[in-house]
């Protein structure tokens, strides 16, 4: 069985290899077909592996920590793994004819590619790291990578809106290496699985933990550190935006995830915790108030995300804090992984499908929608379909995570946050129906199409993100792998 | 075969509807095939079970999701009678809707949504557990809202704005009060019900209303029925889905099986729920008809009588009384063949005579005779005169409001019953006694079979409802199987 311990490694290799050939000899077509299939494929192999053996734990070099630096692929990683796999597959397919390079060359055209292949890259890298300079590391290229995407055309908007990332974006990596240098000093490793042994009340920890989180809060454009994201996922090209909303806010979380509850366990104070659920709850209600006053198409998916973004951050108040597990910690821990994976689906979904529609009609404003579910109806389901999952609505992703945060909300005895969830659904609706209702509207004008092969594509992502919520069994069981066993018990 | 039944009984209404969306438009035969063949399976295999459940054969499917999430499939007596009567209406109003829409728009779209709200209809029926009844109770919401802005005008998009906005809030409501329930007895199944009684007496009342509540907006209870009226833009054969078949019936049901198989009536009478509610269910009758009253066009007359006439059913099951749930449950079926025979009548008034308004249908009877007597036979099921089918749910009500010691419910059915007579006798009086007027004269002749036929089966189905309740096989009969053998104390 040494092919599954190999996967760690490869889903880094495959893709960086991938970003250095789109430089070298740029040939966007033959670089996708192989890629992609190769990469799912590596994904198989690491569910497998994970799936009968435990976590896959590959030491770099043969060092073991603390003085080599270990790649680790348990339940979770894995999971962000086959989610980014899954997404990145499918945007490059749809970004194919978007960015030839053959016929008249752009630099966006050539760029494009070795961009996206080295987000990847990075992103698989934090989804692998089991220490934290490395996250860091990873982390940095992908802000690197994003920033490059946001700013791809060139325009003067995109790059202002760069520039605006770029601000928040090198706060966070300042503030968190600040904290990580600090962890360092006090414990003298940085490795989650180490850290987590070690009694973590001391002061210096407790700072660098505060850094740490504000700096990882920042990257995901937790509110509010917000204001960068709208401008930076409108302005870019469909394709992209769709890996910079869905993937890359939940890369800084993942970290989150993985201080909160494995590094720092027990550093966590209920006043702390609350306050990240609170500017959660903010975000999701604040979110959801801007989209809904948005008039072009893009804006409001990219405030959406904003929205979205505050969902994932309930998992502190919700799980987090206690030295003991309690029964209903696993519930809302999954959910908040449910909500991200399908999240992640269902958003790259509906940039992809809102690219088509603003492809066809040459613009971004809410007439683009007019008619679509007539004059291209696999594009206006897959938006509705998406918008199911964002709004939470059965059978979906979405449904199952918010039904996880919801009981465990109730079980907890929290029911603020669970009256924030159920409005945020609500609010949710208000946002998305207004566009998906003038798909029924009949067209007036003239617009383009796109090939019903292209159209198909985000249609079988969003449809993702409903199979997650009808065959969310596996996925849960899945989830827990390597999880201490005390916090896999669920509410029965 | 009992495990796969019921999932052989859903598909037959999810494979037409998903094959259906990726059809071209031309393709009309495939299409009507389709939906048509799923609609004559699926009766065929209700008949089936019918016979299997009354010899006391039960149906259970189940596979869990998440932890605390499991899809339950049960198929029990009450299920039966809900999908019976969707069953029959779904392939009636699927041959309606084919003549109806004939040649019309997107219609692949329109046939898909279709499907997939009798999907979720049947899904509700089925639903063996509350969160399995949650997750097909918002689905119908998301297939009917297509159907509600098909026509695409201004009009449409607003009413389909007014019942999302009242729909998926009241479902938000339904779930904080499944999840706050669940959080304190673990997951809800209708055939095994929670142990309440030790519980806080004001948390249940609590989760009492949010339920009530969330299920009311689609039962159209006073205050949270706006949407209904407004609903009505939509073309014929979707009004006569949501009033008859799927979305007041779902909100209905929802409401019987909680306060039957979660609370119990005995636990509802002892929170003191029983009353309130029966309270609302009244008001909500007096209003609906009092609003009737005062409308000019026919199909708002007609949704207001809906509006009065859901609420028998939650009526019958607020009482403290076999006798009233007898005829609460039977009104669910026969309120169902009355008013979908009226809509039906109403779509062929419109298509055949344009008549819109009610001043515009004087003299129609001459004209179109076929279609003037289903809707005389409806209408006068709807005042309840004997011997069609309105009748026996208005008997068994009054009786069982007396058997539960509430005089007053004997007065609203008489008040009521007032009412749909001085709302719905205009009607009669002016299609049948009234020189023919503009419209009259302008009607083209009666046809096409497929427009046609439907009304008339539907006013016959309502005849025999009422004139063989007695038999075991009548809704009537099957209300009282339910109610001896489940609910029976």
């Amino acid at each position: 069985m040494i092919l599954p311990a190999l996967a760690p490694a490869l889903s880094v290799a495959v893709p960086l290899a991938a970003a250095f050939l789109a430089v070298v000899a740029p040939r966007p077509r033959l670089l996708v077909g192989v890629t992609v299939p190769a990469m799912l494929a590596v994904m198989a192999l690491a569910v497998l592996g994970v799936r009968q053996g435990g976590p896959l734990v590959l030491a770099v070099g043969g060092w073991e920590p603390p003085l080599g630096i270990a790649l680790v692929a348990d339940g979770l990683s894995t999971a962000f793994l086959v989610a980014t796999a899954l997404t990145i597959g499918t945007v490059l397919v749809v970004a194919l004819p978007q960015f030839p390079i053959r016929q008249n060359e752009t630099r966006a055209g050539w760029a494009f590619w070795p961009l996206a292949f080295l987000l990847w890259a990075a992103l698989n890298a934090v989804f692998l790291s089991g220490d934290l300079f490395n996250i860091y590391v990873a982390i940095e290229f992908v802000t690197l990578a994003t920033l490059a995407l946001v700013a791809l055309e060139g325009k003067a908007k995109q790059v202002e809106a760069a520039m605006r990332y770029a601000m928040f974006a090198l706060f966070g990596s300042l503030a968190y290496l600040l904290g990580v240098a600090l962890l360092y000093a006090a414990h003298g490793t940085l490795d989650i699985g180490l850290l987590a042994q070690l009694p973590a009340q001391d002061t210096a920890s407790l700072v660098a933990a505060g850094l740490i989180t504000a700096g990882l809060a920042a990257k995901t454009a937790l509110f509010p550190f917000h204001a960068w994201l709208p401008p930076a996922h409108a302005g870019a090209p469909a394709p992209a935006s769709a890996m910079l909303s869905a993937l890359v806010p939940k890369a800084s979380f993942y970290v989150l995830l993985r201080f909160w509850f494995d590094a720092m366990p027990e550093a966590a104070g209920a006043i702390a915790l609350q306050l990240l659920g609170a500017l959660g709850a903010t975000a999701i209600v604040y979110g959801s108030i801007l989209a809904v006053r948005q008039n072009r198409l893009k804006q409001l998916v990219a405030y959406s995300t904003v929205a979205q973004i505050g969902y994932l951050f309930l998992v502190f108040p919700l799980a987090g804090g206690s030295a003991e597990p309690q029964p209903w910690t696993a519930g809302a821990w999954t959910g908040s992984v449910f909500h991200a994976v399908s999240h992640a689906f269902a958003k790259a979904a509906m940039f992809l499908a809102v690219g088509h529609a603003v492809l066809a009609a040459g613009h971004d404003r809410m007439s683009a929608m007019d008619g679509l579910t007539r004059r291209m109806p696999m594009t206006a389901f897959a938006l509705g379909v998406s918008a199911v999952t964002l709004m939470g609505l059965p059978p979906s992703g979405g449904f199952t995570a918010k039904f996880l945060l919801l009981t465990a909300a109730f079980a907890s005895g929290q029911v603020l946050w669970a009256a924030i969830i159920v409005l945020g659904g609500v609010l949710a609706a208000a946002y998305l129906f207004r566009p998906l209702a003038r798909a029924f509207l009949p067209d007036r004008g003239r617009y383009g199409t796109v090939p019903r092969a292209q159209q198909a594509l985000p249609l079988a992502l969003a449809m993702l993100s409903v199979v997650l919520g009808i065959v969310s069994a596996a996925p849960y069981d899945f989830l827990q792998t390597g999880r201490p066993a005390a916090a896999e018990e669920g509410l029965e | 075969m009992n495990q796969a039944l019921p999932l052989i009984i859903l598909a037959t209404a999810l494979v037409p509807s998903l094959i259906t969306f990726f059809l071209a438009e031309d393709r009309v035969w495939v299409r009507n095939a389709l939906n048509l063949g799923g609609a004559v399976l699926k009766l065929a295999l209700v008949v089936f079970m019918l016979a299997e459940v009354g010899r006391g054969q039960v149906y259970q499917t189940e596979f869990e999701l998440v932890p605390g999430l499991s899809l339950v499939l049960r198929i029990d007596a009450l299920s039966l009678l809900f999908v019976t009567l969707s069953t029959v209406l779904w392939l009636l109003t699927t041959v309606y809707a084919i003549a109806y829409l004939h040649g019309g728009k997107n219609l692949p779209r329109f046939f898909g949504f279709f499907s997939l709200c009798v999907f979720a209809t049947t899904g509700i029926a089925f639903s063996g557990s509350l969160i399995t009844f949650f997750l097909f109770y918002e689905l119908l919401t998301l297939a009917t809202w297509p159907l509600v802005v098909h026509k695409g005008d201004a009009a449409s998009i607003r009413a389909g704005r007014t019942y999302l906005g009242y729909t998926l809030t009241g479902s938000a409501i339904l779930l904080v009060g499944i999840v706050w329930l669940e959080s304190l007895t673990g997951p809800v199944a209708f055939a095994a019900p929670p142990q309440l009684a030790g519980l806080d007496a004001w948390s249940l009342r609590a989760i009492f209303l949010l339920l009530i509540a969330g299920l009311g907006v689609k039962a159209a209870l006073v205050g949270l029925h706006v949407w209904l009226p407004q609903a009505m833009v939509a073309p014929a054969p979707v009004s006569a889905l949501l009033h008859a078949v799927a979305v007041v019936k779902a909100g209905a049901f929802g409401i019987v099986r909680v306060v039957y198989d979660i609370y119990g009536i005995a636990l509802v009478q002892e929170i003191d729920m029983g009353l309130p509610l029966a309270a609302i269910a009244s008001a909500t009758i007096l209003f609906g008809s009092i609003r009737a009253l005062t409308q000019h066009g026919l199909k708002p007359l007609l949704a207001y009588s809906t509006v009065s006439q859901v609420s028998y059913i939650v009526l019958g099951a607020a009482l403290f009384s076999q006798t009233a749930v007898v005829g609460g449950l039977v009104h669910l079926v026969h309120q169902g063949l009355m008013k979908i025979t009226l809509f039906f009548c109403a779509g062929v008034f419109d298509e055949r005579a344009g008549v819109h308004d009610i001043d515009e249908i004087d003299g129609i009877g001459a004209r179109l005779p076929w279609t003037s007597v289903a809707f005389t036979l409806g209408a006068l099921g709807m005042i309840g005169l004997p011997p069609i089918a309105g009748f026996a749910s208005k008997w068994y009500l009054g009786t069982g409001g007396l058997e539960a010691g509430q005089p007053w419910v004997v007065a609203v059915l008489a008040v009521s019953t007032l009412l749909n007579g001085a709302y719905f006798l205009p009607v009669l009086y002016r299609i049948w006694f009234r020189e023919p007027g503009p419209n009259a004269a302008a009607a083209e002749t009666e046809g096409p079979a497929m427009l046609l036929a439907p009304p008339i089966a539907t006013a016959a189905l309502a005849l025999a409802a009422g004139l063989f309740a007695a038999a075991a096989l009548s809704p009537l009969g099957w209300a009282t199987l339910i109610v001896e053998r489940q609910y029976a104390p």
